[in-house]
């Protein structure tokens, strides 16, 4: 009896660690499963973006709903409308930007409520050659050195300017009345 | 034949619109389609235009069944955005809606389709400092993105060297603080001027940067955290902090 009975408490035993384990197994299984939808949701807009560029074009052609990004429309429930049709109206083409005579202008100093903004402008060949910046509101509060907590991972540098020669130049978008204002003026003045 | 066609630059959606192409094939109409495509997506998405889609959604003059298929689109991806983001990507402003934060990225994005559909390689489109850089540039080399100094618009802090991706960039340096931070309810005050980020294509790289900077400090985590993307955070401290891949995309030798 006291065999059976020892031998029932080790099946207890055993079964509770069965259960530690196969709920542990289970755990991990769930766990990886979400991990891969959260990986693939981003990767495989990765992939497919990088196969359009190649030769996959023709069939990006046929297909108006590849064209659009639409990532995880698949895994998310798609809110979006994957058929959309993103072809610009065709219609309504006009010959805007030509017909400026060449050279250089300038536009007035618009007052923006955070400062001053002009805009000057180079035509050549009567298009628009360059846009330049005469005056433009920036921040010229000092701030005192702002320690953040380490990051385990991320780096930090003291920004560097550099003068090399790039092709395009990412900032933060160029869009205010005073930018369009100024530079209206300046492209009135071109014609 | 009336121009030489290797870059056209526009004013369009309020902003100047670039328009590289490498390959000799590209001629005056391939140009005037992108830049058309620009236009009518100004026309169908611009808040400042009485008569665009957008404005007469928010006036309440259409349904929602009657809206277009684009901007059903936006709506949606706007409406993912915001998940993706915990809510700090929000098109909702004062109670209407302004989509402009996903809208530029996603054009930009289709005029490069554009291209891509006529077996264009090596280009780029660059709209208010966002690109998609496709290809390589004139000397077979990748394309070089340099991130604009906050402190200096004449100014680049980093040259990127970069390929078959999109860069984006958030900041405040240009229109204020015009971020809007849904969460606090109020422009997103922080100290961070600039976030430059690469990701697979422009219209992903875009709409994570603009969600990015509206969490503020917290914004690089965030970018750290998303496979397939970079970021390049500067704060008024003039202290960039990067993410841990960053530095692959960076131009070793910028100057030459």
């Amino acid at each position: 009896m006291s065999r059976s009975r020892s031998s029932s408490s080790l099946d207890l035993n055993q079964a509770v660690k069965k259960f530690f384990l196969s709920a542990f197994v289970v755990f991990a299984f769930v766990a990886y499963a979400i991990h891969e939808r959260l990986t693939n949701s981003s990767s495989a807009s990765a992939a497919a973006d990088q196969g359009a560029p190649g030769s996959s074009a023709n069939a990006a052609a046929s297909d108006p709903a590849s064209s659009n990004p639409a990532p995880n429309s698949s895994s998310s429930g798609g809110a979006a409308s994957a058929s959309s049709s993103q072809a610009p109206a065709a219609s309504s083409a006009s010959s805007n930007a030509s017909g400026y005579r060449d050279g250089t202008y300038t536009g007035p100093t618009i007052d923006v409520n955070y400062g001053l903004v002009q805009v000057q402008t180079t035509i050549q060949n009567g298009r628009i050659a360059d846009v330049q910046f005469l005056q433009y509101p920036s921040d010229r509060r000092t701030s005192q050195r702002i320690n953040s907590i380490a990051m385990p991972y991320l780096q930090q540098e003291a920004i560097q300017v550099q003068s090399a020669n790039v092709d395009i130049i990412s900032g933060a978008t160029l869009t205010s009345e005073g930018f369009q204002m100024s530079l209206q003026s300046a492209l009135a003045s071109a014609h | 034949m009336l121009i030489d066609p290797v870059k056209q630059t526009r004013i369009l959606m309020g902003m100047p619109v670039t328009l590289e192409v490498v390959e000799a094939a590209a001629t005056e109409p391939l140009f005037n389609e992108v830049f058309t495509y620009f236009q009518y997506v100004d026309e169908k998405f611009s808040t400042y235009k009485d008569q665009s889609e957008i404005s007469r959604l928010n006036r309440g003059d259409l349904k929602f069944d009657e809206l277009s298929e684009d901007l059903k689109l936006i709506l949606g991806l706007a409406e993912q955005t915001r998940r993706e983001s915990n809510g700090y990507f929000d098109i909702h402003h004062h109670g209407i809606l302004d989509p402009s934060g996903i809208v530029k990225g996603w054009a930009i994005y289709n005029a490069a389709e554009i291209l891509h559909k006529r077996d264009f390689k090596d280009f780029y489109v660059e709209a208010g400092g966002d690109v998609q850089a496709c290809g390589k540039n004139t000397e077979g080399r990748r394309w070089r993105v340099g991130i604009r100094n906050p402190f200096n618009m004449d100014e680049i802090v980093k040259v990127l060297s970069v390929t078959d991706c999109g860069v984006a960039t958030s900041g405040t340096y240009v229109r204020g603080q015009h971020i809007y931070d849904p969460k606090k309810g109020e422009d997103a005050q922080s100290d961070i001027l600039s976030l430059t980020v690469i990701g697979p294509d422009v219209y992903e790289a875009d709409r994570f940067a603009t969600a990015a900077f509206a969490m503020g400090r917290s914004g690089i985590d965030f970018i750290e955290d998303l496979p397939g993307f970079e970021g390049y955070m500067i704060d008024k401290a003039k202290q960039a902090t990067y993410t841990t891949g960053f530095g692959r995309h960076v131009l070793s030798d910028p100057i030459r």
